[in-house]
């Protein structure tokens, strides 16, 4: 059997350790999905593959031991399934259209958890929207909170969903339920002074815990959501290692217009004589002030936005793992 | 005497009246509910007709409008204090029963309670006069026929919300204006709830014992209760207060006084000299205010603080239910008493 492994490949279909079998993945931008569409998954997963569907690290459905010639059936049977993501682009029969921008996923964020900012799964499709069909290896999550439970921490992009706290000292009773717990939960941004709440801006992330501990609203959310956006995150097997800060309080726009400009400014230092280079690996070798400069070109800055100056990224070196001895 | 209003009508009734008076009502605050994209009911000044929020129950009660949540009682200067002036435009608030029977609790407690009355509430109380908005479906977690404050009738005029139209009643003349008598006249008296689905019954005043006190049932509340003071904060009766002096010079000589809503849930409560605290378990604070709402206010007062308004079963981020402890209470009390 003749396989073109970089056009299956491109189209979510998978090289599996079987031979002659491959695996489709679904995407389920901000891990949100009808359940309609349940009954397609099954049926395919049923019909093509082997009644079993993998839920993938990145919340979406992989329907493994499909025969590769049946490809073209399945396509055309998943188109719902496609349009469903609400793509600007025209769906077709011959399935995904792209496969290397991965499944953006999201927390469940404030459509059911109290501690949300904001509507992750409403951002993560509307990245899918912006991002998506792309062949560039990216990973996007999207976080409610800085509790991070989505691991934002771990991709190319987390973005942190953040809001910038009101304080109305007439309604507050120094009853220092906010100050205690941003203390021992958060980053201690605030104290008592005169009986009154003083926020340190510079301290604050904009978690919104002060919010959600205050007893009579003296506390409340901003107008405009903010968000944080922690850059170039990593697992695999070279240089794993925690996404740093990069953009902090900024708008919607600026977030989504920054993954925008990343896809450019990959095509331009991609090193093509690799089968693939993942951003992050890009980013070290051209430096952050390039990437920086690039990706934020064109792009209108909220005020209230804060850029880091220098990115210093931590995280360790498998070949330098010399802690080790045989007993 | 009743009128009948169109919206339309009744929104320049209100209209007419803001010359005269702040009007306060339950008010939907956009996006300032503590979750995102959330909205809360508060008492907020209104304009019109469409600021009134009906269809939910206000998660905050009306008493931050007659007794605010931080007040300035006085300046100090050296040996010289002066209080501050304030807004003296007479206020119509709108309320339900249960609220206007809560206020009358307040009035007990700032106005007759003992020689002196509270100066600074009183000359805010004074300023008010009430628009009962008429309650006959209440909310889930109310239960103010058990409280027997279903039914109020000092109000100064009361209204009936329908869909197309607005009936008033208007008890104090000079809320009349030339809108209403130009309006259709009605026969209008305000019905009352007659039956909530939640009920409850209070123990025996006198049956509630030493023993009482020690029962397990707050053990319960310690472990559940997180001393949030949301039950506190949103309940029409609550008035406890602190003290707070905000020295503005360094000696300390310049500075302001004021009382700040307080607690039996909120920390800081009656906390005593070298950190004394009389209740440092939640479940302790649970039973004091129990104890208050339906047992120590009646002993002074002839009649229950609580009025049934179930506010403290909405906030209450531990799903405690109050009247359920009520009627926890009292199948305990019944107990005891059948055992003696």
């Amino acid at each position: 059997m003749g396989i073109n492994g970089k056009i299956v490949t491109k189209n979510a279909y998978r090289i599996t350790k079987t031979r002659n079998k491959t695996a489709l993945r679904i995407r389920v931008p901000g891990g949100y999905i009808k359940v309609k569409h349940f009954t397609l998954i099954q049926s395919i997963a049923e019909e093509y593959g082997d009644g079993t569907v993998h839920i993938t690290t990145r919340q979406g459905f992989e329907i493994p031991h499909i025969d590769f010639d049946k490809i073209a059936q399945i396509n055309k049977k998943i188109r719902p399934l496609i349009e469903s993501l609400g793509l600007d682009i025209e769906v077709t029969d011959y399935g995904y259209p792209a496969a290397g921008t991965r499944n953006i996923s999201a927390c469940v964020g404030s459509r059911i958890c109290p501690q949300a900012n904001n509507d992750t799964t409403k951002i993560a499709r509307k990245i899918e929207r912006t991002i998506y069909p792309n062949d560039f290896h990216f990973k996007v999550a999207i976080t409610g909170c800085p509790n991070d439970c989505i691991k934002a921490h771990m991709q190319d992009f987390g973005i942190i969903c953040t809001t910038d706290p009101q304080y109305d000292a007439n309604r507050c009773i120094s009853c220092k339920a906010c100050v205690k717990n941003c203390k021992k939960n958060v980053t201690g941004a605030l104290e008592m002074n005169n009986f009154n709440v003083k926020r340190d801006a510079e301290k604050c992330i904009g978690c919104g815990e002060c919010i959600l501990k205050c007893p009579i609203g003296a506390w409340s959310r901003g107008e405009t959501p903010y968000y944080r956006m922690v850059i170039m995150g990593r697992t695999g097997k070279k240089n794993p290692r925690i996404a740093m800060p990069f953009i902090k309080w900024s708008s919607e726009d600026v977030v989504v217009g920054v993954i925008k400009n990343t896809y450019a400014f990959v095509g331009r230092h991609i090193d093509r004589s690799l089968p693939k280079e993942h951003i992050g690996y890009i980013v070290d070798r051209v430096g952050y002030q390039v990437f920086k400069q690039e990706v934020m070109e064109g792009l209108k800055l909220n005020k209230k936005i804060q850029i880091a100056e220098n990115i210093q990224w931590h995280g360790y070196y498998y070949k330098q793992d010399n802690q080790f001895k045989s007993i | 005497m009743g009128y009948k209003l169109s919206p339309l009508a009744f929104d320049y009734y209100l209209k007419a009246l803001r010359n005269t008076y702040r009007i306060f009502a339950p008010v939907l605050q956009k996006g300032k509910g503590k979750f995102a994209g959330t909205d809360v009911i508060s008492y907020g000044e209104i304009n019109s007709l469409d600021d009134i929020m009906l269809d939910r129950k206000s998660y905050f009660s009306p008493k931050e409008v007659l007794y605010p949540i931080r007040e300035t009682l006085f300046y100090f200067l050296n040996d010289e204090t002066k209080a501050p002036a304030i807004n003296v435009k007479p206020i119509l608030i709108l309320v339900r029963p249960c609220d206007l029977n809560g206020i009358g609790k307040l009035d007990r407690v700032f106005l007759n309670n003992g020689q002196e009355v509270d100066f600074y509430y009183a000359r805010r109380r004074e300023l008010i006069k009430f628009a009962m908005i008429e309650c006959v479906e209440g909310f889930d977690t109310c239960f103010c026929v058990s409280m027997d404050s279903n039914v109020a009738n000092n109000y100064d005029m009361a209204v009936r919300f329908d869909e197309d139209n607005i009936t008033v009643k208007v008890v104090d003349k000079s809320l009349i204006t030339k809108d209403l008598t130009h309006a259709d006249t009605a026969i209008f008296e305000p019905a009352f709830i007659q039956e909530n689905k939640v009920k409850v019954t209070i123990p025996e005043v006198d049956l509630v014992t030493k023993k009482t006190f020690d029962h397990e049932l707050w053990e319960e509340y310690t472990s559940r209760c997180i001393a949030c003071g949301r039950c506190n904060t949103s309940c029409i009766t609550c008035s406890c207060y602190t003290m707070q002096d905000i020295k503005l010079s360094d000696d300390k000589k310049i500075g302001e006084r004021r009382r700040v809503w307080a607690g039996c849930h909120i920390d800081g409560f009656t906390n005593m000299a070298g950190g004394h605290n009389f209740r440092k378990k939640n479940g302790e604070k649970m039973r004091f205010k129990t104890m208050h709402k339906i047992n120590d206010f009646y002993k002074r007062f002839n009649e229950h603080m609580c009025v049934g308004c179930g506010r403290c079963d909405d906030v209450c981020p531990e799903y405690i239910s109050f009247s359920k402890c009520i009627n926890k209470l009292n199948a305990i009390v019944r107990e005891e008493t059948l055992h003696e």
